[in-house]
């Protein structure tokens, strides 16, 4: 594909305790392409938000975040100063999160949320950001969008509001859309409606976009590429096809054959993602010794993807 | 104004908004409607009843002035300084609520929202002021200001602040690892939008329920303080010192502190009501 929109290399968030600092993302790196949506899937805990809240500097205060690249255009996004970095949230990445309810402000109208960042990014004047906000709720499938903007949080449901915390991502325009499991709190026919808006909405706009999510089904209808990632680390990434169809990696491979099965087996796994070996290789069919010693790299797969795997090399 | 139609709409809000602007009308238009000076001394008419006139002047054919509410141990007449008193007693109220719930509510919300050394500060600053005798610390500060208005102002909004900034920061710690800060900071808001347009509404319910009542502590506590002589002078019409003259005639003479303390009342009331109705409109779940 062409030159990649975003481009991070190895990296690493690290929570500092009084026990010592532990990893919980390690040696992440992907790419995303304009118009792309990439996928990123794995179980609760393997870092994906993280990695996601890092990209722009939202990390609790106990974390840090470290990589060799984190380009974005020009700009690193973890070396940005404070203006630079208002300019990127909301205007070149926005993020959709996953719970609705608490996503938006009690005390403050549906519109005056929405027409907040458009006169931070944009500098609108009330009447022309109250019409675009206008404009935005109804792209996001609110019926009438006049009304519904003087209403508060409390007189919308989980969809609407879900509805509305898009349309507030959409607001700055953004390059990429960051969606951190914007379904994981609704029901599932409210489910189906939010991925198929967002879906569309991508098409539209021609927006990168990267969905953190634990449902692969999910990922097999809207992702171009998925990346999996297990104990902060990726352990195969591969374009949505050829995962699917030619899983190499054994976890990879265990979430597609039972994806239940693998969530509920959960032998305990080491949390710390920077331990010796392969953090999958208590669960590992095709675990060998070195499995426990080294924890592999990142190489190239059969499929023409990425793997971290001692089995899958060639 | 969408929020002020809708206050204008709740019941208690209008009748507090009424009552409140009643008493204003009188303290603004005091030099109109009072029968007669507030200092005016009349020592043929010491502690008349309401409703008695005074006697006549032996030199006129004028009949005696008639006394609505009254005269205190002096002769003057009560009405006029229960009027004239609410310009003071007002002034003093409001100026003393404001002053500290600003101070209070900004200190709480950036205690609150920045955490570490503000924070402790601050702490140590609502600790020391807690365990600091209110009175010791008037007669420090109006010793050192020399008392009067703006002096015992200062005084009452630094007694009260504590209150504000220790509801203000545990508001804003709850609230500032909510969701929809952590969303507004994603998109790009920087802290003082987050804290201004985010946090601060937020907060205001609760505050608004301290203000109404701190506003008729601050009446109060401006009597007490007129009355350890540490305040106003003592000359000075205001409901505080009126209440504090009458209290040796509560026996003889009820109407002396009677009247003022039923125009405190009054006065409490009407903010409280309006209070009340403040945080209804502002609450957008109580709005119908």
């Amino acid at each position: 594909m062409n030159e990649p929109l975003l481009n991070v290399e190895n990296l690493s968030v690290e929570f500092s305790t009084r026990a010592g600092s532990h990893a919980a993302v390690s040696d992440v790196s992907f790419t995303l392409c304009a118009g792309e949506t990439l996928g990123v899937v794995g179980e609760s805990g393997s870092g994906k938000s993280l990695t996601m809240l890092s990209l722009l500097q939202l990390l609790p205060n106990r974390a840090a975040a470290h990589a060799t690249r984190a380009q974005l255009g020009e700009r690193n996004l973890l070396q940005l100063t404070r203006t630079e970095l208002d300019a990127v949230r909301g205007r070149e990445i926005a993020i959709v999160f996953q719970d609705p309810l608490t996503a938006l402000n009690p005390v403050l109208s549906i519109g005056r949320q929405i027409t907040e960042v458009l006169r931070h990014h944009f500098r609108l004047d009330p009447a022309r950001s109250r019409l675009r906000a206008i404009e935005l709720l109804a792209r996001v499938g609110i019926a009438d969008p006049a009304l519904r903007m003087t209403q508060y949080p409390h007189e919308f449901s989980g969809g609407m509001r879900q509805r509305v915390t898009i349309a507030m991502a959409l607001a700055g325009d953004p390059k990429i859309l960051i969606a951190d499991e914007p379904t994981t709190a609704l029901d599932v026919t409210v489910q189906a409606q939010i991925v198929s808006l967002v879906a569309g909405l991508l098409e539209q706009t021609g927006m990168a976009a990267i969905w953190v999510t634990h449902d692969l089904a999910l990922l097999a209808r809207i992702a171009d590429r998925v990346m999996v990632m297990f104990a902060g680390r990726v352990m195969e990434t591969a374009t949505c096809e050829d995962l699917f169809a030619r899983p190499e990696h054994p976890y990879t491979q265990a979430l597609l054959a039972n994806l239940r099965q693998a969530e509920g087996a959960t032998t305990a796994v080491t949390a710390d993602a920077a331990a010796r070996g392969c953090p999958f290789a208590p669960r590992c069919p095709a675990v060998a010794n070195i499995c426990r010693s080294t924890a592999p790299a990142l190489s190239r797969a059969a499929h023409g993807g990425q793997i971290a795997c001692w089995a899958g090399r060639e | 104004m969408n929020t002020w139609e809708r206050l204008l709409h709740t019941k208690p809000a209008r009748r507090g908004l009424l009552m409140l602007l009643l008493v204003i009308a009188a303290a603004l238009a005091a030099p109109l409607i009072s029968p007669t000076s507030p200092d005016h001394l009349d020592p043929g008419a010491r502690l008349l009843a309401p409703l008695s006139r005074s006697a006549a002047q032996p030199d006129t054919h004028h009949p005696g002035m008639l006394h609505l509410l009254g005269t205190d141990s002096v002769g003057r007449d009560t009405l006029s300084r229960l009027i004239y008193g609410s310009r003071l007693s007002l002034a003093v109220g409001f100026a003393a609520v404001l002053l500290g719930a600003l101070i209070g509510t900004l200190l709480g919300v950036i205690s609150g929202f920045f955490g570490g050394i503000i924070e402790a500060v601050t702490g140590w600053l609502i600790d020391v002021q807690l365990s600091f005798p209110f009175l010791l610390l008037a007669i420090f500060l109006l010793g050192a200001l020399g008392g009067g208005k703006t002096a015992v102002i200062c005084v009452l909004a630094l007694a009260t602040w504590v209150n504000y900034a220790r509801i203000v920061r545990s508001q804003v710690l709850s609230i500032r690892n909510q969701g929809y800060v952590e969303a507004a900071r994603a998109a790009g808001a920087g802290s003082m939008r987050i804290i201004f347009i985010h946090i601060l509404p937020n907060t205001l319910t609760p505050l608004f329920v301290v203000a109404s009542f701190s506003m008729a502590q601050a009446i109060l506590t401006e009597a007490s303080l007129s009355f350890t002589g540490l305040g106003l002078d003592p000359a000075t019409p205001s409901w505080g010192t009126m209440l504090n003259d009458g209290r040796d005639y509560l026996l003889s003479a009820w109407w002396i502190s009677t009247m003022p303390g039923l125009a405190i009342g009054f006065t409490v009331l009407a903010v409280l009501m309006l209070g009340e109705g403040m945080r209804e409109v502002l609450d957008p779940k109580a709005a119908p």
